[in-house]
């Protein structure tokens, strides 16, 4: 396959990966596509969704409602379960005909295992796991005066980027910023020579779109040229499970409990005591990676770098002393309060209210005081 | 049949880490180690070869002194350690990496029988790319998120985890799979492993060495050949410190917490 830098003006529209699963669109998509639709504005071309699959095509058109032009719809039999070859073979395919500019994919299980198998095939680049995207150059400076501790001159003059020992003019790029070791250190990432820009994007990081339903009516559905044929596809699917239990909807929560190591006196009082609170406020419970590793909870409760990434409007972390990797997950919360024994837990460097005390005496009484506030009003 | 890991040394990032005033990270104060996921699939290896009595390479591409990682873990069992080391390979992002790793691992040589691992992801950059692309350039099956491995005959079955169960899948040999911890619990090294170590065979892949391979080429290697570039890095603001509720005891500090709430109509 060809290098795609020899006429990169060639290529245009933002187009957006649509993870289905068992027929089902993924939470994510409505999230970028949300996404995508403010960079195909900045940019002024199409918004287009690229959905695969065996029967897909009455799943498309909910995606204009969140902001999608054009609906790409692959349909095949061979593409019924997610499969690396077979669908690294098809987008592809699509993508040297069609030319997208930028191309974004949810950074799940799936996305992360796609998005480098097509990069490296198209020989683009391809940035992980990006919190913020912007190609207007105004949008992205304020972006910057606002998430970073940069110079004010230096953001004002950021118009430019040396490639290859040359000036380049970054204003039509894709800026995707990303964290690197657990948020500490946050980097812009541009990929100028290249097409398309691509870019895996942490699931419950962008804000969706109000649902529009003339937007729905309205979106356009296209069916690609591709060929795929059995001896592409190099993997079997044997077969797909389900975990048992209902998943936790941690991203989609305004309120989260979580709980960690403080708990361990009394595992099953503390995840008692977590959940009437989260009940009380109308949310879940979640937990750091101690109380996942150690069995208390399972995987799904996991907040943090190698868990989930959330914003809920209140987080309450009870007995999380708040290693940088557990931050990295919930640093972005409107509101934290924290509850901890040891008064210089990190956990309250970030936490908006801190209570220093022990959670199994402090949450029943913070749950009985939020049930008699709200009774009050 | 032989079992190529590619693995990678990386900053302790369990611990405080150290940002340098002007926004680059500190190195010099975190320890290097091996990235934990590289463990649970050099393990892996470890194990098909307790079965099958295969041979297991590590390669790791970086500076000099990550010889000494692959020494720590031919003192786990591995056979043969390969350093892929030069100038050249510097400043190169997800992609010009995984063009060289795959240029040293075609040189290793993949037959029908062999199976190439990676880790997930390494805990510094945290990409999940280098494995996948490898395996694109090198024309191989992948598997990524790989909890559980069988090996029957040519046939590998793989239990391959998503956010909402798992996938079995079946893959033939030669293919690369990538792997997460709940794969398996790494072994440690022996005090006879540590001798020994020392007596396997240790080479070092420079430019001169790959220089040959189609893969090998100034515009796809290094900081030249990165199709993606870093146009800024920064630090994010310290949030400030957040209100202490010290009103004596327990009950007034709940009290006091939920009486703020309330007024903000958070709850």
């Amino acid at each position: 396959m060809s290098f795609n830098n020899t006429d990169i003006a060639a290529f245009k529209d933002v187009w957006v990966f649509c993870e289905q699963r068992q027929g089902k669109l993924m939470p994510t998509d409505f999230e970028l596509i949300s996404e995508g639709r403010k960079l195909a504005d900045e940019l002024g071309v199409d918004l287009c969704g690229l959905l695969l699959g065996e029967n897909v095509e009455g799943l498309a058109k909910e995606l204009g409602g969140y902001g999608a032009d054009k609906i790409y719809v692959c349909d095949h039999p061979l593409l019924k379960n997610y499969t690396t070859d077979g669908y690294t073979a098809a987008i592809c395919q699509v993508i040297e005909e069609l030319k997208p500019e930028v191309m974004l994919f949810g950074a799940s299980n799936i996305g992360r295992d796609l998005g480098p198998r097509c990069a490296a095939r198209l020989h683009t680049g391809l940035c992980a796991d990006c919190t913020h995207l912007d190609v207007d150059m105004p949008i992205y400076k304020d972006f910057l005066r606002e998430a970073s501790t940069l110079a004010p001159e230096k953001i004002d003059g950021m118009n430019s980027a040396m490639v290859l020992g040359e000036k380049h003019d970054v204003s039509r790029d894709l800026k995707m910023t990303r964290p690197a070791f657990g948020g500490h250190l946050m980097a812009s990432i541009i990929c100028p020579r290249f097409r398309p820009a691509m870019a895996t994007v942490r699931p419950g990081v962008m804000k969706k779109n109000v649902f529009d339903q003339a937007k729905a009516d309205a979106c356009q559905i296209v069916k690609p040229a591709f060929t795929l044929t059995e001896d592409d596809i190099q993997t079997e699917v044997v077969e797909i499970v389900k975990a048992a239990k209902k998943l936790v909807d941690l991203i989609g929560a305004d309120f989260i409990v979580s709980v960690g190591r403080g708990i361990s006196k009394d595992v099953e009082g503390g995840i008692k005591l977590a959940e009437e609170l989260a009940a009380e406020l109308g949310g879940v419970v979640g937990g750091s990676r101690a109380t996942i590793d150690s069995g208390w909870l399972s995987a799904d409760h996991q907040v943090g770098q190698t868990g989930k990434t959330v914003h809920p409007k209140v987080y309450v972390a009870l007995g999380i002393s708040g290693a940088i990797q557990h931050k990295a997950g919930m640093q972005d919360s409107e509101c934290i309060i924290a509850v901890n024994k040891n008064d210089t837990a990190p956990i309250f460097e970030i936490a908006d209210y801190g209570i220093c005390g022990d959670l199994f005496k402090v949450t029943p009484l913070l749950t009985e005081a939020v049930r008699a506030a709200k009774a009050a009003k | 049949m032989k079992i190529i890991v590619s693995v990678k040394q990386v900053p302790d990032t369990s611990g405080k880490v150290a940002v340098n005033p002007d926004g680059t990270l500190d190195r010099a104060s975190m320890q290097a180690i091996i990235n934990p996921d590289d463990l649970n699939a050099v393990e892996a290896a470890l194990k098909l070869k307790d079965e099958t009595g295969c041979k297991v390479i590590v390669v790791t591409m970086g500076p000099p002194p990550a010889a000494g990682m692959l020494r720590e873990l031919m003192a786990r069992g591995a056979d043969e350690g390969i350093l892929v080391s030069a100038r050249e390979f510097g400043g190169s992002d997800t992609y010009a990496t995984s063009q060289i790793l795959a240029a040293a691992i075609s040189r290793i040589g993949v037959e029908k029988d062999d199976i190439v691992m990676c880790g997930r992801q390494a805990i510094d950059g945290d990409t999940a790319q280098v494995g996948p692309q490898i395996a694109e350039k090198l024309h191989l099956p992948q598997v990524t998120y790989a909890a559980e491995i069988q090996k029957t005959g040519d046939t590998i079955t793989v239990k391959r985890m998503l956010e909402d169960g798992y996938m079995t899948i079946k893959v033939k040999t030669p293919c690369l799979l990538t792997c997460i911890k709940e794969l398996n619990a790494p072994r440690y090294m022996s005090v006879g492993g540590i001798f020994e170590a020392y007596s396997k065979p240790l080479q070092t892949f420079d430019y001169e060495t790959l220089k040959d391979d189609a893969l090998i080429d100034p515009t796809t290697i290094g900081l030249k050949g990165s199709p993606t570039n870093i146009l800024t890095s920064f630090t994010p603001p310290q949030k400030g410190a957040g209100l202490m509720l010290n009103e004596g005891d327990d009950k007034a500090n709940c009290e006091k917490l939920a009486g703020i709430l309330a007024k903000k109509h958070i709850i």
